[in-house]
């Protein structure tokens, strides 16, 4: 997609209507289903597998980003094969200490950018916000809309700032953040959805993690029928992170249930679904220690990194 | 990125290497008898001429317990226990009174629960997630919703008196055993009647569950009274000249057949019969969840309800889209054990009901209409259909006109509102009817002229004891659910 100009086009806003209760219903369905024996076992590793270790916080600093690239190598000595999680996700300063902890590692480095979390800056200090990660070798860059402009009806400008930061990501693959807390209703995320689909999003996002609520199964489910609406109608595989908010591994269990029942086999993959937060990974670890000894280990035993 | 290669169509894998691992639920909790008796009188009775029938786990095949035919000779006991039950105590009970004991039996339903749940999967064949999520549920609902009527009585009908009938004879069908037992059951209570009533022949351990609760609830003897047998022991029941009102669900033609049979005498009737509901989808409706309703309206259940969304008309600007995510959406429903947590359609109700439903099948496909059927793996043993979709059907096909009564969905497309009202009311029946649009006029519009006893607008298959269900047409007469409810035990003066 590099180099290739992404134009705002009015179509991009005609999208179903959605309604609310069917998709609340719809989302409540996925958590009936019973995820018991092998299908668990394989499920929490998915889930490890998936994860965006993440720190950012105003004090994070080189020791604790460094401390937390550590844990993300080795979540827990004593169980054997567990997977690595996806990346380690911080702020654009703390790019390079992360690179350098993960080294030799194929854990990516994501960093935040473009003026994260409010997106209240001009599009001359995003980029260079975006540009400052890439530098510092980024391998996945998460950015915010402009949720006012988008609340002003200037769809365009969101489109066209989505379009100038993809632009400036490079190789690095890009993440739009829709902060869907913000948006108002499954319809506006909907259309937040399509618009940075079309303007080059590599993935999706529900939130920075900063605003209350942040993802939930029905907006998590809004997202994904529109990556299949996207999919369909143009073959291109777009990738979902579920952010915030999801900190316990039976709802990430559910989350997985609903990718795999909405999208299928192929976006059951680190490269196309990922869970940001940053205690989820203790408590799947937790299961996956109790799936393997029988019984539940003090959470002493897990580090908290 | 992945991108496609030119020419290929982007398709969805829904084959996984994440497969869910069964997750049955227990048999043991049923605890199910090996043989039971007729419930008269308050006491488990010996069947006069010593007749047992077997009724079977339809998903296996196996038996699951010995069941007693009433004949003539008990159908006469149970009657005139019920009679004498309500000229001896129910009648004379203040409305608080016999709202206690309603109460009653809907909390000893709630208690047991899982064990009616596990017993309404094993006996019919549905799933257990709608058993325990639905089905038990929505059956104690209502007795709770009725023990508050009785009562109240002065206040549903103000101004006049309401008096109760006496004995009504209460016949139900197998595809929701225990909710319309209890759709039966508690309205007539709750006015001040007393009940005879007879289950399905294939699915009649729930409704013997619920004579246990009674008996526990501790009702005066022969208020309750649960009969068991096959349709003749129904004939016998409306037939008999002690009784005060028939109330029946099940199929058209064996309705009209009461109804000729009560033609002449004083019984009072309400009949809620078959149905060919119309589900309809404009262009501006909300896709995804139009589909969600439109699978849950025709494959909850198998298909035996019937109500189900079973004619679909979509517009024909989107059918073509629409259809290929019903066939998507078809892909990740499990088909299978009932008992698995996981399932989503189980088991055909009976050997008789399969052949009925692959007859249809075979009929459509003759008929011309598009046939697609669900790829998943079924079981061995028992009774299965895996979910069929039937496209390019016209209204002229005998599939979209007779209730099929299964898993079986037909897909017709129209241009314009006033021909799809025409064309959904096109039909014998009128039961029901679902309309998906972004629109609220167009629903007012729709729901003013589609001749329904229930329209859904945006969801369907949805159910409140509040809210009155019943049908037009050849879909019955009378209503159940809600204050409507009660109107068919009451002599109002």
């Amino acid at each position: 997609m590099a180099g290739k100009k992404h134009l705002f086009n009015i179509t991009i806003l005609s999208h179903p209507p959605i309604d609310q209760t069917g998709t609340e219903e719809r989302a409540a369905k996925f958590t009936k289903r019973s995820i018991k024996g092998p299908s668990k076992k394989q499920g929490l590793r998915m889930v490890l597998s998936m994860i965006d270790l993440t720190t950012l916080e105003g004090k994070d600093t080189p020791g604790k980003v460094s401390q937390l690239c550590t844990k993300a190598k080795q979540l827990h000595h004593q169980i054997p094969d567990l997977p690595r999680v996806a990346a380690i996700c911080v702020y654009p300063s703390m790019v390079g200490i992360a690179k350098t902890a993960l080294k030799g590692s194929d854990i990516k480095v994501a960093s935040v950018a473009t003026a994260f979390p409010s997106g209240q800056s001009s599009l001359r200090i995003k980029l260079s916000d975006t540009r400052l990660a890439i530098e510092q070798g980024a391998d996945e860059i998460d950015m915010v809309i402009s949720r006012g402009k988008f609340h002003s009806g200037e769809y365009n400008f969101v489109f066209d700032e989505i379009a100038s930061i993809k632009e400036a990501c490079g190789k690095a693959r890009l993440k739009v953040i829709l902060e869907t807390g913000e948006l108002g209703t499954l319809e506006q995320i909907r259309k937040a959805s399509d618009i940075a689909m079309n303007a080059g999003a590599d993935f999706i996002k529900t939130s920075t993690g900063k605003i209350q609520p942040a993802a939930t199964m029905p907006v998590t489910l809004t997202m994904l029928e529109a990556i299949r609406d996207y999919y369909y109608k143009t073959g291109k595989m777009v990738g979902m992170k579920a952010a915030g908010g999801i900190s316990k591994s039976k709802l990430a269990l559910h989350y997985l249930v609903m990718v795999k029942e909405t999208l299928g086999e192929a976006w059951l993959d680190k490269k196309w679904f990922r869970f940001g937060a940053s205690s989820l990974a203790n408590d799947v670890l937790m299961q996956v220690a109790k799936e393997e000894e029988g019984t539940y280990q003090s959470a002493t035993y897990f580090s908290i990194d | 990125m992945a991108k496609q290669k030119k020419g290929i169509k982007p398709t969805l894998i829904w084959n996984s290497n994440w497969e869910y691992s069964p997750a049955p639920e227990s048999a043991k909790p049923a605890a199910i008898a090996k043989k039971y008796e007729l419930f008269i009188d308050g006491k488990w009775q010996q069947p006069v001429e010593k007749g047992y029938f077997k009724t079977i786990n339809p998903a296996t095949e196996e038996v699951l317990s010995d069941v007693a035919t009433a004949s003539k000779k008990d159908v006469d006991k149970a009657v005139t226990a019920a009679r004498n039950a309500y000229e001896k105590y129910w009648r004379k009970l203040s409305g608080a009174e016999r709202g206690k004991y309603i109460f009653r039996i809907a909390r000893i339903m709630q208690e047991r629960a899982r064990e009616l749940a596990i017993t309404e999967t094993l006996d019919g064949g549905k799933p257990i997630k709608e058993s325990r999520d639905f089905d038990i549920p929505t059956a104690a609902n209502h007795f709770f919703y009725y023990a508050g009527w009785a009562d109240k009585l002065a206040y549903a009908f103000p101004n006049q008196k309401v008096s109760s009938l006496g004995v009504a004879g209460q016949i139900t069908p197998w595809n929701f055993p225990l909710l319309m037992a209890a759709w039966k059951i508690a309205p007539a209570l709750a006015t001040g009647n007393t009940v005879v009533l007879k289950p399905a022949e294939t699915t009649p351990l729930t409704t013997l569950k619920l004579a246990e609760i009674i008996q526990e609830a501790d009702l005066p003897p022969g208020v309750v009274n649960i009969i068991t047998g096959s349709g003749e022991t129904g004939v016998m029941l409306t037939q008999h000249p002690n009784i005060n009102k028939i109330a029946f669900t099940g199929s058209t033609e064996v309705g009209k057949l009461i109804q000729a049979t009560l033609a002449g005498t004083s019984k009072k009737l309400t009949l809620e019969l078959g149905g060919k509901g119309a589900n309809i989808i404009f262009e501006d409706a909300p896709i995804d969840q139009a589909v969600e309703g439109v699978i849950n309206g025709i494959f909850f259940n198998q298909g035996h309800v019937c109500c189900a969304g079973s004619r679909l008309y979509v517009q024909e600007s989107i059918a073509k889209t629409f259809i290929a995510k019903l066939k998507d959406r078809l892909a990740t429903l499990r088909v299978g054990d009932p008992m698995d947590k996981n399932t989503d359609i189980g088991a055909i109700n009976s050997f008789q009901q399969l052949k009925s439903i692959q007859s249809y099948i075979e009929i459509g496909k003759k008929e011309g209409a598009s046939f697609y059927q669900s790829k998943c793996k079924i079981p061995n043993q028992g009774y299965f259909c895996p979910p069929i979709l039937f496209s390019n059907v016209a209204q002229s096909s005998r599939i979209a006109q007779e209730e099929i009564f299964g898993p079986v969905l037909c897909i017709l497309t129209f241009r314009t509102e006033d021909e799809v009202i025409e064309k959904a009311n096109n039909t014998p029946y009128g039961l029901s009817a679902g309309v998906w649009t972004d629109k609220g006029a167009r629903i007012f519009n729709l729901t003013k002229r589609l001749r329904a006893g229930v329209i859904w607008a945006n969801t369907y298959n949805l159910f409140d004891p509040v809210s009155p269900f019943g049908g037009y047409k050849e879909s019955g007469f009378g209503r159940e659910g809600g204050l409507h409810g009660l109107y068919p035990y009451v002599q109002l003066s």
